[in-house]
């Protein structure tokens, strides 16, 4: 087939767009402490969730089930030839599963995350992506601020399994002795003579880049998110409207005001929101009458994002499931098949609905503290990209109404807290049905439709 | 229940807004994403034949095409350049001005910081630094030649002239750096993009600079924009839907695919929408093409499908506020043209990234991507000409796009509509269909 779609990333290579033309290895370079896994892990799940299959491989990962018992910082010394016959092992491990990703199953981008703070090392890699066809990236990390180094220490290496059987003090000093068996041999991406490689160098935490050659899409894309995340705490708070007139009736889609109840939630919305006493928070609503009159009772400045706005239903908008299921069974089935990738007839799909959001993602990021007042499939997918849910689990998480997530960023991954306001609601959340064959009886489709009036 | 929570939504725009008649100061929702929260001041930096105009330029006519007031400024005379960037953005609401000059000496760059700080404004330094002989020939070569100053001038005369102008520049060049200035906001773009040195961005629209700059380059290429054949609907005159191409359409694209073999373009991507009748056009070239849900026509929401005729009959004031505002209006449960252009950003951005591309496409979509190629207004972008049947192919050149049209000489229906002269909501149906064009 020859019109390759261009939000599909499909297995069948025929059909796949790419936005590389081949795989792509991103190499992370940095001493110990520099926030290489934190990027590698969060441009990972920020990969995925675009549509591009991504996967990193963590070294010290590699070594850790080498080496079972990890004793000291000794293992690390530029003298230790056991250790460094280990190290090297490890990241041809590494390296080697990174292939079979890249070749074998189907990935696009590997993330190769260790120090590969020498330029010898890095060689061994640029020859490994030749062989094999690989492009590849650099990712640096520089630091010299001692906050940011002892936070990132305190944060996700007192915590790791090297440092169990050490108390606090004990897992510091001998984390800061690790990083200097790094120092002496650190050389890095250098402008002249590195000038040929594609590369950016993220210095003091975003405060300065230097990018490099560039080569092509997705590259472009990796020093945008790059340079648009921060590490500065703060807290987003995802929520949906109040309950709705159409909710309370059962019917998807549609620009209603709110019920009683829902308005009932805003206020108890504004008043959760005045007792987090937050600072400086942003508000942002979709286009759509519900959200926008639920950010009214909450009595800040709010922007309107017509990206937020719920998926389009197409012909099904403002139908109940069991009028979906008589006027378009087949319809519904396949939906059920595959509740990701399947598109409303003149509408959209969760495929659709994540391309447009990327933008308010990307937002996100830059921003510091956020309430997103929104909708339920585009709850979701926010929701998905913040937890790292695949596209499988996506449609199905649940964001009930009336119910606030406070998402906080903790070492590599999202704190969650659930805050129910207590207000009643309607649920409208539909589980996948266990018969979802186009030839199945009505009963069967509608087993797990939420009530409603 | 609370007056504070009842909404009214605004007829053209589409927009909820609580209360009746609260004055716009008063509004808590704001319905434009804040790019940033006070005026921004561009200033380009850098040796003559860096290409600063030529980056001035371009990122002017992005800037105002994704909907943030620019104006970019050529300057010889600073402290007038000054004083005309705070008018505008004080009388004219300007959001970015872009201050195009060498501003090679610290000294100089300090004057603007200062008057930036008092003002209020926020600045954001691009900084061009080429030592390619080459490049900065071609540059000269390219937009300097042509300049008055040259006029009696043998190219190789001027050529020399210019260089030398250039030297008395060298000498007191002080670049931007990294530690001295490391307090500033800035972006240094080396050899035309192969390398960039960015710090301290601060705020949205710094960032979308940034990344729009890493985009562009100047490699020479083409890029040929076109409609879909003509379709089943277009012979109906109806917009919008998702039919296939009529008789007439299917010849189109045939004789496409020979003009596109004709033109022998190297390494052409070929970009479609989602759309059968865009689809069909490109199956019958014979090469790989991709398929770009963001170039999908206008979505005419209730409209859709309908005659302009029906359109009037059924939705009269509807059809009146289009005309009194094309570019703003949304159809109800549609777009707007101004959500197109929102929707359109990534594929502008790719369509830099890219070299020679063909874009097989709609027609309110074509006026927006011809819109930010020819720099043509809001007001203008809806009513330009972009008829079936015609591949416009677009070539960078200097400081603007040169416009080639190419009419296949396969008939097709006329689909454009002119702005009538009575966009009065209380006018007559005849005087609101005067300008529709003739159909079955």
């Amino acid at each position: 087939m020859r019109g390759a779609d261009r939000s599909k990333n499909t297995q069948n290579l025929d059909k796949r767009v790419c936005m590389t033309n081949c795989p792509t290895l991103i190499v992370t370079v940095g001493l110990p402490a520099r926030g290489k896994t934190y990027i590698s892990k969060k441009l990972t799940r920020y990969l995925n969730w675009i549509d591009v299959p991504t996967k990193e491989f963590n070294v010290g990962q590699y070594r850790r089930e080498c080496v079972k018992i990890y004793k000291s910082f000794e293992f690390f010394r530029p003298d230790n030839e056991e250790g460094l016959k280990i190290r090297k092992q490890c990241a041809l491990a590494a390296l080697n599963d990174v292939r079979q990703f890249l070749t074998d199953e189907g990935g696009q981008v590997a993330v190769f995350d260790a120090t590969n703070t020498t330029r010898e090392r890095r060689e061994t890699i640029l020859r490994f992506a030749e062989q094999n066809g690989f492009k590849v990236f650099f990712v640096e990390s520089v630091c010299e601020d001692p906050d940011v180094i002892a936070e990132n220490i305190v944060q996700v290496k007192l915590g790791s399994p090297d440092y169990t059987h050490c108390n606090t003090e004990e897992a510091v000093a001998d984390f800061m002795k690790r990083i200097k068996c790094y120092e002496n041999s650190y050389q890095p991406l250098d402008e002249e003579l590195d000038r040929d490689l594609s590369f950016i160098k993220i210095i003091d935490v975003g405060r300065r880049y230097l990018v490099n050659r560039v080569q092509d899409h997705i590259q472009s894309r990796i020093v945008y998110y790059l340079m648009n995340i921060h590490i500065t705490p703060r807290s987003i708070y995802l929520c949906r409207h109040g309950e709705s007139d159409l909710n309370i009736k059962g019917r998807i889609g549609g620009d209603s005001g709110l019920s009683a109840r829902g308005k009932e939630f805003a206020k108890s919305l504004g008043q959760f929101i005045q007792s987090q006493n937050i600072h400086d928070l942003k508000v942002w609503t979709s286009q759509m009458k519900r959200t926008i009159q639920t950010a009214e009772a909450v009595g800040v400045p709010y922007e309107q994002w017509k990206a937020l706005n719920e998926i389009d239903a197409g012909v099904c908008e403002e139908l109940t499931y069991e009028e979906i299921q008589q006027r378009y069974p087949l319809e519904f089935a396949l939906r059920d098949q595959d509740k990701y990738r399947y598109r409303y007839p003149k509408g959209e799909s969760y495929e659709d609905l994540v391309q447009r959001l990327e933008p308010v993602i990307m937002e996100l990021e830059r921003q510091e503290n956020v309430l997103v007042i929104c909708h339920q499939a585009v709850m979701r997918c926010l929701l998905a990209y913040f937890l790292d849910k695949t596209a499988e689990e996506l449609p199905y998480l649940k964001c009930p109404l009336h119910t606030v997530l406070k998402l906080t960023p903790m070492a590599y991954g999202c704190k969650v807290e659930s805050v129910c306001l207590n207000v009643d609601a309607v649920n409208t959340h539909r589980d996948r049905p266990s018969n979802i064959d186009v030839s199945r009886l009505p009963e069967e489709a509608l087993l797990t439709v939420p009530d409603h009036h | 229940m609370s007056t504070e929570q009842e909404l009214t939504q605004t007829p053209l725009l589409k927009l909820w807004l609580p209360g009746m008649g609260r004055a716009l100061g008063q509004r808590r929702g704001s319905s434009r994403p804040q790019f940033t929260n006070c005026p921004t001041m561009i200033v380009m930096v850098g040796l003559p034949a860096r290409g600063k105009t030529y980056i001035s330029k371009k990122l002017t006519r992005y800037l105002n095409w994704i909907g943030v007031p620019t104006q970019g400024e050529c300057i010889s005379c600073a402290s007038n350049a000054l004083k005309d960037i705070a008018n505008y953005f004080t009388k004219e609401q300007g959001q970015v001005a872009v201050f195009d000059a060498t501003n090679t000496t610290r000294e100089r760059r300090g004057a603007i910081i200062s008057f930036a700080k008092e003002k209020g404004y926020k600045v954001f330094f691009i900084e061009s630094v080429c030592d390619d002989p080459e490049i900065i020939e071609a540059n000269i070569m390219q937009v300097k030649l042509s300049s008055p100053d040259y006029e009696n001038y043998d190219k190789e005369e001027a050529l020399v002239d210019f260089l030398k102008r250039i030297d008395c520049y060298k000498m007191s060049y002080v670049p931007l750096d990294e530690e001295k200035d490391r307090h500033l906001s800035f972006i240094k773009i080396f050899n035309v993009g192969s390398r960039y040195l960015v710090n301290r961005v601060q705020d949205h629209i710094q960032s979308r600079i940034v990344y729009y700059l890493m985009n562009i380059h100047v490699t020479p290429r083409s890029i040929y924009l076109s409609r879909h054949g003509e379709s089943e609907l277009n012979l109906l005159g109806r917009i919008g839907g998702d039919t296939g191409l009529s008789s007439q359409g299917q010849k189109y694209a045939k004789a496409l695919a020979e003009f596109i073999r004709g033109q022998s373009i190297k390494d052409l991507k070929v970009w479609t929408s989602h759309m059968k009748r865009t689809i069909q056009t490109a199956e019958a070239l014979g090469v790989p093409y991709e398929q770009w849900k963001a170039l999908n026509e206008i979505d005419a929401g209730v409209c859709e499908e309908m005659t302009y005729e029906e359109i009037q009959a059924t939705h009269p004031e509807e059809f009146a506020l289009r005309d009194q505002d094309k570019y703003r209006y949304r159809y109800p449960k549609g777009e707007s043209y101004e959500d197109l252009v929102h929707r359109l950003e990534p594929v502008i951005m790719e369509l830099e990234r890219q070299e020679n591309v063909l874009v097989i496409c709609h027609q309110a979509v074509m006026r927006c991507l011809l819109a930010y190629f020819l720099d043509k207004s809001a007001d203008d972008l809806p009513y330009l000409k972009c008829p079936l049947h015609t591949v416009l192919k677009l070539t960078p050149l200097a400081y603007g796009c040169k416009v080639e049209s190419f009419y296949l000489n396969i008939q097709a229906v006329n689909t454009h509509r002119d702005r009538p002269t009575n966009v009065n909501v209380a006018r007559k149906p005849e005087e609101a269909l005067q300008t529709v064009p003739e159909h079955l």
